[in-house]
């Protein structure tokens, strides 16, 4: 077998499963759709995959007022008029007012690209549906040029969803699927040593003590995830800090230092304080 | 084997397709998956589910249908040819390695040992249920019997965590079951939205550049629109009463893709009935009143409102002043659900009950009388018809008949319950 095989790299920690999902999707050529919690690495996932395989990385990222033909292509009808009654040569041409979309040029490329269509669920509740064709042949019409644009080598797909919406169907059966489940202790030291190995161990023990603590509180609107966790291990570094502080028995801090970074609004934060206050009432 | 496989996830509730067996068994051919059975599981979910939510359903059934499995793996193992063995050692491993195994006797010696292991321990494992190679095979590993191609060793370690990994099923929380999702939900509102145009123009307008260059003299003059948006206008009001909790998924679930359907949305709750107070936040419910009053008001007749409740109570909750079970009411909820219904003449109630039990709740057949049976069950079904009820004209709006209503009160309670 030619096809090279994913394995993670330096700076991202794969798990067997997530490997494997990678890998069926580049040897059977099908776009990959990964959903998990935010955080988890998911949009990461295709610039590593194209960091690691050497290829050129295309990135589509979808809004709620993305349509489908945006990625393939745009007729700018307006400039062609305005050329007209200036009278330029080129209006001649249609094919110079046609705008290739992030599509066109993944399937451009001379080598075969790694393609992400981030946050699919943002868009309307129609975009997978539009996109059928395209994704399962490669290929679709041009109207304005009669030309029909096919890719040169399929695309590595990597669609994101964050489950806002559902998605059909007919789409999810064209695609393979693998949810990313939020790492376990040991990978997520994994994962901290990636991106921290100079951290000290103390720290690292505490730090995630502390954020596996706050995980778990029960009811918390927006939970603390693997981007959280290592943007407030960078601050723990930035600031310094005494690993000691960290120990949720330290009775005068009731959350943990520097929490803006682990709970994002202040229903989370009041939340928490009420649990450790109770929670020490208890003890 | 597979096809057993794939008809029992059918039958256990995954919904798998022709085509996602197909790609499993392409990958298969493909030896994205070699003889771990750890590989094969993660091969297997990564082609056919296609959501978390049925993660675990697919745990449960691969254990299932796998669980004599483990007895294939050991025959295959057992009758790896020799020869097979033997070709491959010189391939396969340096000269330092082939001699570590002459000093362990040769690979003749090797293979009996792996043979007798085996044997060992097929009579072991009759009595629980663990998969073979969990001490058995694994001193081979060691000594670098791991033929690429074969991948005895590994594949034995591999299999004991796989076993764990579908046997652990950590996605028994994401599997709910619903019949009704939220797209379907979200596909039933789309039939809702009405197109205008608002906001910047970005849009090119082709008529109009027509129209304004041959008015102009043949001089270009571009004319553009703004795009059209939904301009749907929703009020929900949903009742968040104890009577409700058995519906609290399904009401949720309407909640979130009305939601992200309609830009133009309110949403009040109540508890049981509407009386003069609704509020927005339930975490605040008794701080944060909004008086029904203000609501009536500060929303036009173009907003379409929906009701979401059960409509199961007292008689009394509704026809009488001070019915409502948590406070005193002045005025009896009819009257205000009758004003709701003058201030907003295009309005659908959705309720969760099973409609064959309405007929026998009193105080649902007086809201259905009050409301001009506006009623619909909130079901796919119920929800179409209620989206046509919602659709119609402002005029032609002969649903809800506040005279008969009015009488009915005045009645009291007596008259609704027969």
């Amino acid at each position: 077998m030619s096809k090279q095989r994913f394995s993670g790299t330096e700076r991202y920690v794969a798990t067997d499963e997530l490997m494997m999902a990678v890998n069926a999707a580049i040897t059977l050529e099908r776009p990959l759709l990964i959903k998990g919690e935010p955080g988890t690495g998911k949009t990461q996932l295709a610039q590593e995959i194209a960091a690691a395989l050497q290829r050129p990385l295309h990135e589509w990222h979808i809004k709620s007022t993305s349509k489908a033909q945006q990625g393939l292509y745009e007729y700018d009808a307006v400039s062609r008029l305005r050329d007209s009654q200036l009278g330029e040569a080129r209006v001649h041409d249609i094919g110079n007012y046609i705008l290739k979309g992030r599509l066109w040029e993944a399937f451009e490329s001379p080598t075969q690209p790694v393609l992400l269509i981030d946050e699919i669920d943002k868009a309307d509740i129609e975009f997978p549906n539009d996109l059928l064709r395209e994704l399962d042949r490669m290929e679709f019409y041009v109207y304005e040029t009669r030309a029909l644009v096919k890719a040169r080598h399929r695309p590595i797909i990597i669609i994101t969803s964050n489950n806002e919406k559902e998605l059909p169907d007919a789409f999810l059966r064209r695609c393979f699927f693998h949810y990313i489940r939020f790492p376990d202790e040991a990978t997520m030291r994994a994962i901290v040593a990636v991106h921290y190995p100079q951290l000290k161990k103390e720290l690292l023990a505490e730090a995630l003590g502390a954020f596996f603590e706050v995980r778990a509180a029960p009811g918390l609107k927006k939970k603390p995830s693997t981007s959280e966790l290592l943007d407030w291990i960078k601050l723990l570094v930035a600031e310094d800090i005494d690993p000691a502080a960290l120990r949720s028995g330290d009775a005068k801090k009731v959350i943990p230092i520097l929490h803006g970074a682990l709970l994002k609004n202040e229903q989370d934060v009041h939340l928490f304080e009420q649990l450790v206050f109770m929670h020490r009432r208890a003890r | 084997m597979l096809v057993n496989f794939y008809l029992a996830l059918r039958l256990g509730g995954v919904p798998v397709s022709i085509t996602e067996f197909l790609a499993l068994l392409e990958a298969l051919e493909a030896r994205l998956a070699q003889l771990s059975p750890q590989e094969f599981y993660y091969l297997a979910r990564t082609c056919l589910v296609k959501d978390e939510h049925h993660y675990d359903r697919f745990d449960q059934v691969f254990a299932q249908v796998f669980q004599g499995a483990e007895q294939l793996f050991t025959q295959l193992l057992a009758s790896v040819p020799p020869e097979w063995l033997a070709s491959l050692t010189a391939r396969v491993f340096s000269a330092e390695e082939q001699r570590r195994v002459a000093a362990l006797g040769g690979w003749q010696q090797l293979l009996e040992t792996l043979r007798a292991r085996l044997a060992e321990q097929q009579q072991a494992h009759r009595g629980g249920n663990k998969w073979i190679g969990t001490g058995g095979t694994s001193p081979f590993g060691a000594h670098g019997f791991n033929p690429e191609g074969i991948r005895v060793g590994e594949g034995n370690g591999g299999a004991k965590r796989a076993v764990k990994v579908w046997e652990r099923r950590e996605f028994r929380n994401f599997d709910d079951g619903v019949e009704l999702g939220t797209r379907n939900l979200k596909l039933a509102l789309r039939k809702l939205r009405r197109f205008a145009r608002q906001g910047a123009a970005e849009e090119l307008d082709l008529d109009g550049t027509i129209d304004a260059t041959a008015r102009n003299g043949g001089m270009l003059d571009i004319k553009l629109v703004p795009e059209r948006h939904n301009a749907v206008k929703v009020l929900l009001f949903l009742d968040v009463g104890g009577s409700m909790d058995e519906h609290v998924r399904v009401c949720e679930e309407l909640f979130s893709a009305t939601r992200s359907e309609f830009k133009h949305l309110e949403h009040f709750y109540f508890h049981n009935f509407i009386y003069e107070n609704l509020w927005q936040d339930n975490r605040r419910r008794f701080e944060a009143l909004l008086p029904t009053e203000r609501v009536l008001r500060t929303y036009g007749h173009d907003y379409r409102a929906i009701v979401m409740g059960d409509a199961t109570m007292s008689p009394y909750e509704i026809t009488q002043p001070g019915g409502s079970i948590e406070h005193w009411n002045t005025e009896p909820g009819a009257v205000w659900l009758q004003r709701l219904c003058a201030a907003f003449p295009r309005l659908v109630w959705l309720n969760p009950e099973d409609p064959q039990r309405w007929d026998y709740t009193p105080s649902l057949r007086i809201t259905r009388q009050l409301i001009g049976e506006r009623m619909f069950p909130l079901t796919l079904a119920g929800l179409d018809l209620a989206i046509r009820e919602l659709r119609r004209p402002f005029t032609a709006q002969g649903g809800a008949t506040p005279g008969a209503g009015a009488t009915f009160v005045t009645q009291g309670p007596a008259a609704g319950v027969p």
